[in-house]
């Protein structure tokens, strides 16, 4: 089996607080130091963060590969499900429409998915216009690699607050967040 | 240093310090052993054992040493060990009809299969001060009929349930119980959690409220179906062996009262079991927590729920004592913040309020 | 097997295990995502009682890690004595750098008070919190609040506060004033003054919130718009002692009111410890 973290406790310690920021800085990008030798089709920032954040208490799913999930079961031992039931997705290839992922209730928001999705390229200071909690002003980032209508139908379920998912967008050693409170408008 | 809570390094050193002398005591007599407390004051052992969520008679009685007999205290200490421990799996269900019962007592038949057995009570002791217990006299000896324990004993409410007249209890679903130790509880709160923080909650706390039902506070006309203290086995089942072993044997108390139903347009009139389990041998908990147990069954059975035992977010949130006591002590905690603001608060309500009296008085007056 | 955890001393770096952490970090993100939102934990018994900070030494339990250097506060004191009990704890199990120089802290636990300094980018502020809940005295009962939430129901809130205004000339909450976050939820600041109200709004440091006995974490992300519940025409007014700091002279920093002798004498100090030390030196 391939390894996951080399420290347990304070590997997953310095993921979460780059996690941490991300979510709480919408669009900032964070890096997570390199890690060599991971499963076909996992990179270092979703690997991390799933080291940090999934285990068998939360119900995961994933398009990812064989191997990567012999190694997400070995690692963090979270069952496998269908993508209406998971706490956390991991997409590698291609996102799926939102909808297909949980939002939570009015009530219990909080079970809205966390997804993880693995995108071509993150780049800060360019791209998308990005507004709401944790942005001063305007966070500004480009994401490579999102299917197209993404923003259209990322604008139109915020009007569903507090339901909604939360993303994690990954690329390489890099992650930034994208929290259902944040507002998108594309680049003119 | 101008006020007595800063400065605490020191202060917090020396109050350990003087803890630790005053638990100790005259040190002209010999120190009490947690082995002896575990022999000698079984009744709080087990008290501390339930209230701490946790089976070990010997580190119950370590914490019971420790806390100066504060039982409170010691169920805090058990918890917070407990907490550290590393969980290995759930035990099966215990079968408490299997129980090798020191003591069984039906209120509700004057005879039954199995008997009526007395055991080790208080119930028929006259409450007078034995004061040849103050010098240590001899070991009592041990009366025969109890030292060998006896064979299993039908359950009184399967009798009921033969003729129909005790109400069925829900099939076993399959499903795990929750853990409140693990997960927030939820409203409303299934049974298995309701019982759950019954079982730990606070004996003072459910004797109240069991009592209150009795006194109109709730609908409760309770018998006692059955109560029975004993020994049964502990058993698991490790995925690997695919059946059960026994991993030791635990004391616990079980009661059940039958209390009637009138009755409703699905179910006919019949009487209904409310159910208490309490590790250790602690009957007044056990027959307080059936009563409690019942009363909550309100929603379910589409009773009129107007007492505070019937609510179930009143009763689960306020029966455990680890909780209550740490909120209720930590009001000794400095509070200068807010009472400041209470202060500045109140001053300037009150200038006002005495404005208004001094302008209210020379209206009248012109 | 991590080497942190025989440095503390048997138990795991900071005193919780992993998959606890993990059960409160997922919380943290979830808190942060939708900011004043209370979330559900499963809230451990720790080695102090509920009711003296269990909420927040979870949750730097969570975050705390080598490179942080802590700062634990109570009533604005770093040498009040639950605040030495606290430091002293994370010291043993977890081995951080402390401070008491706000400026210098990453992590900073707090009961009752917001630091008078700014806080920047790097920091983030654990709140202790007793009672989660900004509707309870309202409305004791949960399942009913979390209903009121879910609507953003706050007609009960608004009603006490108009009551309060009517009867005595103004809102009747001196600290634990409740405040809008991002114009959705009502959301309990914890028992700080009203004083330290302004400071939650558009902080640049993280705000975490943890509720232990009630087993609630929340959270409010940096530059997030939180307002003191008020009224247009009654809006809200903190209140503040008109005496200087008998220490360090200021005049616009909290103070601690100590009664200096039985004439009715009184003198008041910063409550900030660290604020009036800055300031006098």
């Amino acid at each position: 089996m391939k390894p996951g973290f080399h420290d347990l406790v304070l590997d997953a310690q310095s993921c979460f607080r780059a996690a941490m920021e991300a979510m709480a800085r919408p669009g900032r990008v964070q890096e997570i130091p390199p890690t060599e030798g991971l499963p076909n089709g996992l990179e270092p920032a979703a690997a991390a963060l799933l080291l940090t954040l999934v285990d068998a208490d939360t119900p995961l799913w994933t398009d990812a590969g064989e191997e990567a999930r012999g190694w997400i079961a070995f690692h963090c031992g979270a069952p496998l499900v269908r993508p209406g039931e998971a706490g956390f997705a991991l997409v590698t290839g291609a996102l799926p429409p939102l909808s297909r992922f949980r939002d939570g209730s009015d009530e219990a928001p909080q079970d809205g998915a966390t997804v993880i999705v693995q995108v071509q390229d993150l780049v800060p200071g360019e791209g998308w216009r990005l507004s709401g909690p944790g942005i001063e002003t305007k966070h500004r980032l480009r994401v490579n690699g999102l299917p197209e209508g993404f923003v259209a139908s990322w604008e139109a379920r915020r009007g569903t607050f507090p339901r909604g998912m939360d993303l994690f967008l990954c690329s390489g050693t890099r992650l930034a967040a994208m929290p259902r409170t944040v507002r998108i408008e594309e680049s003119v | 240093m101008y006020v007595a809570v800063k400065g605490g390094d020191a202060a917090i050193e020396a109050a350990h310090r003087w803890l630790a002398h005053e638990r100790r005591g005259d040190p002209a007599l010999p120190e009490i052993t947690a082995l002896q407390l575990r022999e000698q004051m079984t009744l709080a052992v087990d008290r501390v054992m339930a209230e701490g969520s946790c089976l070990d008679r010997d580190l119950a009685a370590l914490a019971l040493k420790q806390s100066r007999g504060d039982a409170v205290e010691a169920a805090f200490l058990l918890r917070a060990y407990r907490n550290t421990l590393p969980r290995f799996m759930a035990a099966e269900p215990l079968d408490t009809g299997a129980m090798q019962a020191r003591r069984r007592i039906s209120a509700t038949y004057k005879d039954l299969p199995g008997g009526q057995v007395l055991g080790p009570t208080f119930d028929y002791t006259h409450r007078l001060l034995d004061f040849t217990l103050a010098a240590e006299g001899a070991a009592p000896s041990v009366p025969e009929e109890d030292a060998e324990g006896t064979g299993p004993m039908p359950r009184v409410t399967g009798f009921l349930t033969g003729e129909g007249l005790m109400r069925a209890e829900a099939p076993d679903d399959g499903e795990a119980p929750p853990d409140l130790t693990r997960e927030p509880p939820s409203f409303p709160a299934s049974r298995p959690l309701r019982l759950q923080a019954l079982a730990r909650g606070d004996e003072g706390f459910l004797l109240g409220l069991g009592y209150s039902t009795q006194r109109g506070y709730g609908n409760a006309h309770p018998f006692v179906a059955e109560l029975r203290v004993g020994e049964v086995e502990v058993l698991v089942e490790p995925p690997e062996l695919g059946f059960a072993i026994s991993i030791g044997e635990i004391t616990v108390t079980e009661c059940q009262m039958a209390t009637q139903f009138a009755g409703s347009r699905e179910e006919p009139p019949q009487f209904t079991r409310g159910y208490g389990l309490v590790p250790g041998q602690n009957e007044r908990k056990a027959m307080a927590m059936a009563l409690v147990d019942r009363a909550l069954m309100a929603r379910e059975l589409g009773e009129e729920a107007t007492a505070p035992a019937q609510d179930e977010e009143f009763v689960l949130l306020h029966s455990d004592n680890v909780e209550a006591t740490g909120f209720i002590e930590h009001l000794k905690l400095p509070h200068h913040v807010d009472f400041q603001s209470e202060l500045e608060k109140l001053r300037s309500i009150r200038r006002r309020w005495e404005a208004e009296r001094v302008a209210a008085r020379k209206e009248a007056a012109e | 097997m991590s080497a942190a955890v025989q440095e503390a001393g048997g138990y795991n770096f900071a005193y919780l295990d992993e998959a606890t952490k993990r059960m409160i970090r997922r919380a943290i993100l979830k808190g942060l995502a939708i900011p004043g939102h209370q979330i559900p934990f499963g809230a451990r018994e720790m080695p102090l009682p509920y009711g003296w900070g269990t909420g927040g030494i979870q949750l730097t339990a969570s975050i705390l890690g080598p490179r942080d250097r802590l700062k634990v506060i109570d009533q604005g004191a770093d040498d009040t004595t639950n605040a030495v009990s606290i430091r002293r704890f994370f010291q043993r199990v977890a081995g951080v750098e402390v401070t008491t120089r706000t400026a210098e802290a990453t992590v900073i636990q707090t009961r009752h008070r917001i630091p008078e300094r700014h806080l920047t980018e790097g920091q983030v502020l654990v709140f202790q919190v007793p009672m989660p809940e900004p509707l309870f005295r309202l409305e004791p009962r949960l399942t009913e609040a979390r209903r009121l939430h879910a609507l953003g129901d706050y007609s009960l809130a608004q009603l006490r506060l108009y009551e309060d205004i009517a009867r005595q000339g103004e809102t009747g909450s001196s600290y634990n004033h409740p405040v809008m976050v991002n114009g959705r939820y009502l959301m309990s600041p914890s028992p700080i003054p009203g004083y330290d109200n302004p400071k939650l709004h558009r902080s640049a440091a993280i705000l975490l919130f943890g509720a232990g006995r009630e087993k609630k974490i929340y959270a409010v992300p940096p530059w997030t718009e939180v307002r003191s519940l008020d009224f247009d025409d009654h809006p809200f007014r903190p209140m503040l002692a008109a005496a200087p700091c008998a220490f360090c002279g200021s005049r616009d920093s909290y103070k601690d009111e100590i009664v200096s002798d039985d004439r009715g004498g009184r003198v008041f100090v910063c409550s900030d410890t660290d604020h009036c030390r800055e300031n006098q030196s």
